[in-house]
Parts: structure tokens; C-alpha cells; sequence
């Protein structure tokens, strides 16, 4: 048996409700009313696809053997670089061992996450692979009072996929390819050019879904009123409504598209549909899941036993649920970058980043790993050969240690107004984690006022630094201060 | 066995730039207006200098790397000049280099002269950490400037002892009130007003918890001094001329940063400089026998904070003692006598070499309406980098006999 053995999700904590875009971009393109349905979701101005990616990964590996992957996929039309891949930058990032892994970007429409999804579970049904990450993130730019920003959210979801433990049992797929472009991004540009609508909804989603779907049930031999739930993405209410009519499906087994409550999160949005799924479904249910963009794949899991040992995580539905509003439209437009405010001189200072210092220090850099002392057992970030344990000083005697996993507690902290940020004050401070060890990080995903010495947090990763004189973005791990966990 | 550095070095001259915005004046001009008193104290001429060091930090945004732009500045006569940069402590480590040539027996007579010029980056405060913190810590270590790094000792320090953040405040806002009360008594200071703790306590926020009074002047200047031995002193006919009791800096080695035994509440160098100096200067009460200080306050948390880091208020009395008034200029202490970083400014590599001319000049009663009566030691203090990696730099200095 191969299939889903575990999941991870990742919606940003900010929530941006649409009636705000209304009342902001309305006077200048009254359509966008027709969307202003519930809130979405949008990523904090150092989170990107990648990003997010991580942090649905990290959601999804917790309590899962790292030590087995040996496959990484990322699907995302919105990855930082043309050149390098964000797979591998995902893989580091979760300190996946490098020998024996394969890692692929899966990109270039939005069923890009079906698609990395297909050709794991291919992979793993071949026998040449055992345990393989997929993960899928979007956070697609958009223009002021575009449709499109009225319809797109940010997120990210990945399944673990392999053999053992399967909690959701895969059992075929099918596709229709074909070159369907109801929108395209041109390289280098960075919104969506789209064409109408009303095309996009009659001879797109409402047809080549249910074809497509009607194509894997004669493939299957199965019919609709076989599957407890039918996944489809479409951020058009009534098409999406009109798809289950005309696959004849009951509309109490459809899947929400979740557009009232995080928006479409383009290539991932299978995968957080499906995550919404998989946590309402009970052992024997047959999920079937569709992504749609150039054409459509369907795959179909039959939910096993082994759903009620699912470990703790916050999936699609504990990811929605940290939740804080953004109220103020000119702050999202600004964390977008689509309007040019003043940083002042002390923002100007753009030095690169040495290529052979981040490949050196890669497990330290982008997986938050520190040392741990051979000698003492005491870990450390960072670390030099010599233990900091003054009473130990034990020299090269560090093993590695992960500290990305690790809860701790707010030592010392500030908020600076100073600092240059988009975002100011910008917070930062010392936290000390559980099991030992420190760390002089930024905050983030948190207000000043709500923060005090003892707090607990959590580590989230982060894109801190966008270069755009040399297209480069770096990464690093923000500690996030758990203020609700620490009122509840 | 090593004995120390008390008394084997004098002080024969010592001169100091006015510190400010020196908008008309550039790094070798502050240099030159220093140097030009400082000779002329020492009554030698520039070239019995023998060798000098040189103190300066920024060096991007300042006079450029090594020692040449004093040697140009002040067309020394090709003699040997160092640079000295340890963060805050550049000037008290360039003083450090003159007065240990000068004990080592080398040299007869040493220059150590600190330079920084600030306001020519276009922005207020120091400029960006960004390129200044090395190619690997720029990946990782946060968006963090000085304040906002040293308003992080308010929370970890508030929480040890139990102090509501009020009263925090109330004790920094006293800490800048004093310092501003004696600023304003000082015609070389570059904040000249007086300012009330209510100002202080409403000022627009830098980094929480320090408001803009809680920070020093970010200033241009330029402070040096001219030592020899005590010989040469009298051969000068120097009366009660000072000298060196003692040096000593200490520096963090991570621990701080990385391991868990440090609670936040003090300096870790500081400590471990103070007590050295101490010991080196033959003072068993610091307490009771320290007349005066210019430490490092660059934010009003770090003063408050040293004042037990050097072993004269108990740990977690600062408070008391600052409302007390125990370091005002009339209490038992009088601490920042010229108006510390906070109003005479802080021109980086200049700053330890200007602590230690206010010490030059209540010990030859010159330092007119601040003037104290009958100092017997007094202590210098630099703190450089960050709360949790840092640099401290102990200087104390007497009359030669005392």
C-alpha cells in the first residue's frame, strides 16, 4: 500500500478582509464587489511560497522519520529563483540528508501541485522511491483592484507520501493535458494577464474539470456517489456549484473552495483543499482530488485505519485558526510592494550575499541547525569548535543539533524603531529554548505589546532579505511568540 | 609576576575637540583642534613623540582604514602609529597601546589620539550595522541597531528584579536628567540643555522600552593624550601630575549569546573589568573611594546597569541609588561630571580619551563650574558592541602619590 502518510499545513496569520479591498479599490473597478465574500489570506511581508513551504513541510515532517525521505518536490508558480532550486533551499532547510535524495520544482501552472503529487506516488508505486515530501505554495502577486486580488490568498500545504503508516491509501490517477491558458505570467513579469472570465468559467473549470473527472471514473470503473468527498479548486462560487451538478455529485460531498476564508492559494490550493478533507475524514471514506490549470488531474485515496494515529499538527484547519485581520489596505499594498514608501537612508544598505559562506554554513543557515557538545551535551547557536559551556570547552566535539523544532521562552526583547522595516517596529530579541541553547533572532507574526520576558515561541521560517538589485532572496528563522498559547 | 600599571605612567598633556555636529569640521580638522591643546598641555614639541596610537572605529563611514590619517592629519614625524578598534573601547584601547609602550620601557613619551566623525552618513544614529558585522553574521543576526539591542538589558532586567517598567523608567529618565544637568555646565558639550524627567519620560520611542532621551548624542570629535614616564613628568616640572592606576578590558567569549548562564541583568565584562581595576589600582571600596566617573552611557540602561556591573551599587539597587541621587553631581559618586556620551557625544573612538580628559581635569581643578573638590580616583568605562558580545574598557586614574 502507498500513499499519504502524513500532512502539514501553512495559511499566513494575516487575514485581509475583502470588504477592505472594496471599500479601498472600488470607486476605480466597482466589478470587484462581485467577490467581496469573507476574508483571504495573505503572507507577512518576509513570507514568500518558499517560505511557506517550509513551514507546511516542517508541520508535516514533526514526528515523521526525516532520515527516509528520498524525494523533495515543490510545486509553486510564484518560486523565487528561475535558476536554483527552491526544492533543494526546502530540503536544506528541513535538514533532509543530501545523499540518495532526488529533489524537483514543480511549476508553470496551477496544477503544478497534482502534478509533483502524480509523479511521487508513481515513483514510490515503481519502487524506486520510499518516502517522498511534496509540497506546494503560492503567493501570487496581483494588481490593486484586479479580480485577481480580490480571489488569490496565500498558503501552502505538503504531504508526506510513501509506504508506511498510510493514513490515506492512493489509488489511481488521471489526467487531460492541454494548453488552456485562461491567464499567463510572462517571464519577468509579475502579475497574472488574464482573459475574460466568463470564458475561463464555461470552457475552462466548468468543463475540462468535469471531463476530467468523468475520464477518471470510466478509468476507475467508480462512480461519483462512491467518494465521501470530491476536492476541486475553483474560486467561482456558481461554477464550482455547477461542476458537482453536472458530475451529478451530492453537493453536501463537495469540498469548499474556501474562498470566504483564505482565498484560492493557486498551485497549492489542491493540497489545502484536500488537507480540509482529510481532517473531517473517518477510515474507509474515498477522497477524490482534482487540480485544475492547462487541464486537470484527478487522483482518488481511500482513507485508512490509520487516520486516527495521525500525530498533532496544525494542518489546514490549526493553521486557519491563528488568525489576526488586517484592517489597513495601504499596509497590504506596501507589504505587496506595489506602492514605493520611504525606508530612509539607513535602508539603502544592500550588500550581497557570499554564495560560499551559505554553502559552507547551509545546515546552520537555512535549517537553524546548531552543535551539540560530544562532550557536555550542551547545544549551542551558533558555535565555533570550542563547546561554550564554560565548565566543558570540550574542542571538536560538536555534533549536529536542530533547533528548528524546539519551543522555548522570550530572555530579552525589543521593539525597534530605528531599524529599517517595512513592518516597525522591528522586533527582535534572545529566546532560550527547551533542552538548552539561545538564539538572537527577529521576531515575527506578533505585536510589541503582547510580548514579555518568559513567552513562549515558536521558530517559523522566513525570507529575510529580497534582493531585487540582484534578484537573490535569503532566508533565514524568525522566532514567532505564542501569546495566545500562552493565554489559553 | 606581573604587578600592574599603577604609577608607572603619567599623563603630561591632554586636549579635546568641542564634540557635537561639527557640520564645518571634518576628521582631521577635530584631530587638529585636540591635538593643538594637548601639546601645548604637555609643553613638549611634537617631535619628541616617539610612537602613537590611534583610535577610530567606523572606519567605512570615518577616515578609512590604518593609522595614516593621524600621521597625515598631524604630519607626525614618520614615527610608528597603530590603529586600535575594539567597538567603544578603540579610545581607551589607543590609550592602553601609548601607556603600555610607555611602561614597557620602548618609548619615553606616546601619543593616543581617538577620532570619529559621525555626521557625514545623512541619517541620525550610527550608521547600519550591514556591512560592519562580518559577511557570515549578516546572514543570520537580525534587523537590529544599538538601541534597540541595548533596550533588550531594560526587559530582561525589569523581569529579574521584579520592576514595574515605570519605575525603570523613572530611574533612566533621572539617569539623563543628571547627565544633562551637568551637560549644560560644559562649553565643549554637545547637548547644552537642561532637561526635565518629564521631557524625558515623553519622548517619542527609540526601542522599547528607550525613549529618544534614553540615548546619547550621536556626535563628531576628537579627544587625545600625550604620556611618559613619571620621570619625564618632573623632568617637565609637572606638579601632582596623574597617572595611570589602572587598565583593563575584557571581552565576551559567547557565552553570553549562546549558553544559558547569563540572566540579562548586568555586563558580564563589566564585572570581571571592574574588579580587575580594582585590584590593579590597590582599591579594596570602590564604593568609598571612587570621587568620580564617566562611564558608558550610551543609553540611559546601560548606565543604570553599570553602576552595578562595577561593584558600587548592589545588584539591583541602581534604581535606589540613581533616585537617591548618589551619582548627581552633588552626591556621594558624581558620575558623567561633563555630561557623559549622553551630552558631551559620542564620537566613537574618541569617546574613552575624552572620559579620561574630564579626569585630567578635576584632578588639575580646570574643569571650572563642574569642578569637584579633592578627587582621588577616577574611573573611566567603555562598553563597545552589544549586551549579550561586547567589549568594556576599565581606565582609573590619580594623582601621582594618591
Amino acid at each position: 500500500m502507498i500513499g499519504i502518510v502524513s500532512y502539514g499545513g501553512y495559511i499566513p496569520r494575516l487575514r485581509l478582509s475583502r470588504k477592505v479591498i472594496a471599500q479601498n479599490m472600488a470607486w476605480y473597478s466597482p466589478t470587484i464587489f462581485a467577490y467581496a465574500q469573507g476574508e483571504k489570506a495573505v503572507a507577512n511581508w518576509d513570507e514568500d511560497a518558499l517560505s511557506m513551504a517550509v513551514n507546511a513541510a516542517c508541520d508535516c515532517l514533526a514526528g515523521q522519520d526525516k532520515g527516509a525521505v528520498d524525494g523533495v518536490s515543490l510545486a509553486s508558480t510564484t518560486l523565487p529563483y528561475a535558476d536554483r532550486q527552491s526544492a533543494d533551499i526546502l530540503a536544506t532547510a528541513l535538514h533532509i540528508r543530501e545523499a540518495g535524495l532526488n529533489t524537483a520544482d514543480f511549476t508553470g501552472c496551477l496544477k503544478a501541485g497534482t502534478t509533483a503529487l502524480i509523479s511521487a506516488l508513481d515513483a514510490l508505486a515503481a519502487g524506486k522511491k520510499k518516502a517522498v515530501l511534496v509540497a506546494a505554495a503560492d503567493q501570487r502577486g496581483a494588481k490593486m483592484a484586479s479580480s485577481q486580488e480580490m480571489l488569490y490568498g496565500d498558503g501552502a500545504a505538503a504531504l508526506l507520501l510513501g509506504g508506511d503508516r498510510v493514513i490515506a491509501e492512493f489509488e489511481d490517477s488521471y489526467s487531460i493535458s492541454c494548453d488552456f491558458a485562461d491567464h499567463y505570467r510572462g517571464t519577468g513579469k509579475e502579475f497574472d494577464y488574464a482573459w475574460e472570465e466568463r470564458w475561463a468559467r464555461e470552457q475552462g473549470f466548468g468543463k475540462i474539470i468535469p471531463e476530467a473527472i468523468a475520464g477518471f471514473l470510466k478509468k476507475t470503473g467508480t462512480a461519483v456517489g462512491d467518494y465521501e468527498k470530491i476536492v476541486y479548486p475553483c474560486c467561482f462560487a456558481a461554477t464550482h456549484a455547477g461542476i458537482a451538478r453536472r458530475l451529478g455529485a451530492d453537493p453536501a460531498k463537495v469540498q469548499n473552495p474556501l474562498h470566504t476564508v483564505c482565498g484560492d492559494t493557486g498551485a497549492a490550493h489542491p493540497f489545502v483543499m484536500l488537507l480540509a478533507a482529510l481532517e473531517e475524514a473517518k477510515p474507509g471514506d474515498r477522497i477524490l482530488t482534482a487540480g485544475f490549470g492547462q487541464g486537470c488531474d484527478v487522483l482518488s485515496f481511500r482513507v485508512t485505519e490509520e487516520i486516527r494515529n495521525r500525530k498533532p499538527r496544525l494542518g489546514f484547519q490549526g493553521a486557519l485558526a491563528n488568525r489576526v485581520e488586517m484592517t489597513n489596505y495601504a499596509k497590504y499594498i506596501k507589504f505587496r510592494d506595489l506602492i514605493e514608501a520611504d525606508l530612509g537612508i539607513r535602508g539603502e544598505a544592500n550588500p550581497n550575499t557570499s554564495l560560499t559562506i551559505l554553502w559552507r554554513n547551509r545546515a546552520k543557515l537555512l535549517g537553524l541547525v546548531g552543535g551539540k557538545c560530544r562532550a557536555c551535551g550542551t547545544p549551542q547557536y551558533t558555535f565555533t569548535p570550542v563547546c561554550v559551556n564554560p565548565d566543558c570547552q570540550a574542542t571538536g566535539q560538536m555534533d549536529e543539533y536542530e533547533f528548528a523544532d524546539k519551543s522555548g521562552t522570550v530572555f530579552m526583547y525589543t521593539g525597534d524603531m530605528l531599524a529599517a522595516s517595512v513592518d516597525p517596529p522591528a522586533i527582535y530579541g534572545i529566546v532560550d529554548f527547551e533542552g538548552g541553547g539561545r538564539l538572537l533572532a527577529d521576531f515575527t507574526d506578533c505585536k510589541l505589546d503582547d510580548i514579555r520576558v518568559g513567552l513562549p515561541i515558536r521558530m517559523s521560517f522566513r525570507r529575510r532579505v529580497k534582493d531585487g538589485m540582484r534578484g537573490f532572496s535569503g532566508y533565514f528563522w524568525k522566532v514567532v511568540p505564542q501569546a495566545a498559547e500562552a493565554r489559553s | 609576576m606581573a604587578t600592574g600599571i599603577r604609577d608607572k605612567v603619567a599623563i603630561i598633556g591632554m586636549g579635546c575637540s568641542r564634540f557635537g555636529e561639527r557640520w564645518d569640521a571634518g576628521p582631521e580638522d577635530l584631530m587638529v583642534e585636540a591635538f593643538q591643546e594637548c601639546i601645548a598641555d604637555a609643553g613638549i614639541e611634537k617631535k619628541q613623540i616617539q610612537a602613537a596610537w590611534f583610535g577610530s572605529c567606523l572606519d567605512e563611514v570615518n577616515v578609512g582604514k590604518s593609522a595614516l590619517p593621524p600621521s597625515i592629519a598631524l604630519r607626525l614625524p614618520n614615527i610608528g602609529v597603530t590603529r586600535t578598534e575594539n567597538y567603544c573601547a578603540s579610545g581607551t584601547e589607543a590609550f592602553r597601546g601609548a601607556v603600555y609602550a610607555v611602561a614597557s620601557g620602548a618609548y619615553d613619551i606616546c601619543l593616543a589620539i581617538g577620532v570619529e566623525k559621525l555626521k557625514d552618513i545623512g541619517y541620525a544614529g550610527l550608521p547600519d550595522f550591514a556591512s560592519g558585522m562580518g559577511l557570515t553574521n549578516i546572514q543570520w543576526f537580525p534587523n537590529m541597531t544599538a538601541p534597540g539591542c541595548f533596550a533588550m538589558l531594560g526587559s530582561s532586567y525589569a523581569a529579574k528584579y521584579g520592576i514595574d517598567m515605570k519605575d525603570l523608567k523613572r530611574a533612566m529618565a533621572h539617569v539623563s536628567a543628571k547627565s544633562h544637568a551637568n551637560g549644560a555646565l560644559n562649553p565643549k558639550a554637545h547637548l547644552r540643555n537642561p532637561v526635565t524627567e518629564e521631557i524625558i519620560l515623553k519622548s517619542p520611542m527609540v526601542a522599547y522600552p528607550l525613549g529618544l532621551f534614553d540615548c546619547c548624542g550621536v556626535s563628531d570629535g576628537s579627544a587625545c593624550a600625550i604620556v611618559a614616564t613619571p620621570e619625564i613628568a618632573r623632568s617637565l616640572e609637572k606638579k601632582d601630575f596623574v597617572t595611570v592606576k589602572a587598565l583593563q578590558v575584557s571581552l565576551s567569549n559567547g557565552e553570553e549569546m549562546s549558553y544559558t548562564n547569563w540572566d540579562g541583568s548586568g555586563f558580564v565584562t563589566a564585572a570581571k573589568a571592574s574588579s580587575q581595576a580594582y585590584r590593579e589600582a590597590g582599591i579594596t571600596n570602590p564604593r568609598e573611594e571612587i570621587s568620580m566617573m564617566e562611564v558608558h552611557d550610551c543609553f540611559s540602561i546601560t548606565e543604570l546597569i553599570t553602576m552595578e556591573d562595577l561593584h558600587i551599587s548592589a545588584r539591583g539597587g541602581a534604581p535606589k541609588d540613581i533616585m537617591d541621587g548618589f551619582y548627581d553631581l552633588d552626591g556621594k559618586i558624581p558620575c558623567q561630571v561633563d555630561g557623559g556620551l549622553k551630552c558631551f557625544g559620542h564620537p566613537i573612538g574618541a569617546s574613552g580619551l575624552r572620559m579620561i580628559y574630564e579626569m585630567y581635569l578635576q584632578f588639575h581643578g580646570r574643569a571650572g563650574e563642574r569642578q569637584l573638590k579633592d578627587p582621588r580616583y577616577g574611573l573611566t568605562h567603555n562598553l563597545g558592541g552589544f549586551p549579550f558580545m561586547n567589549v568594556c574598557s576599565i581606565a582609573i586614574v590619580g594623582k601621582q602619590g594618591s
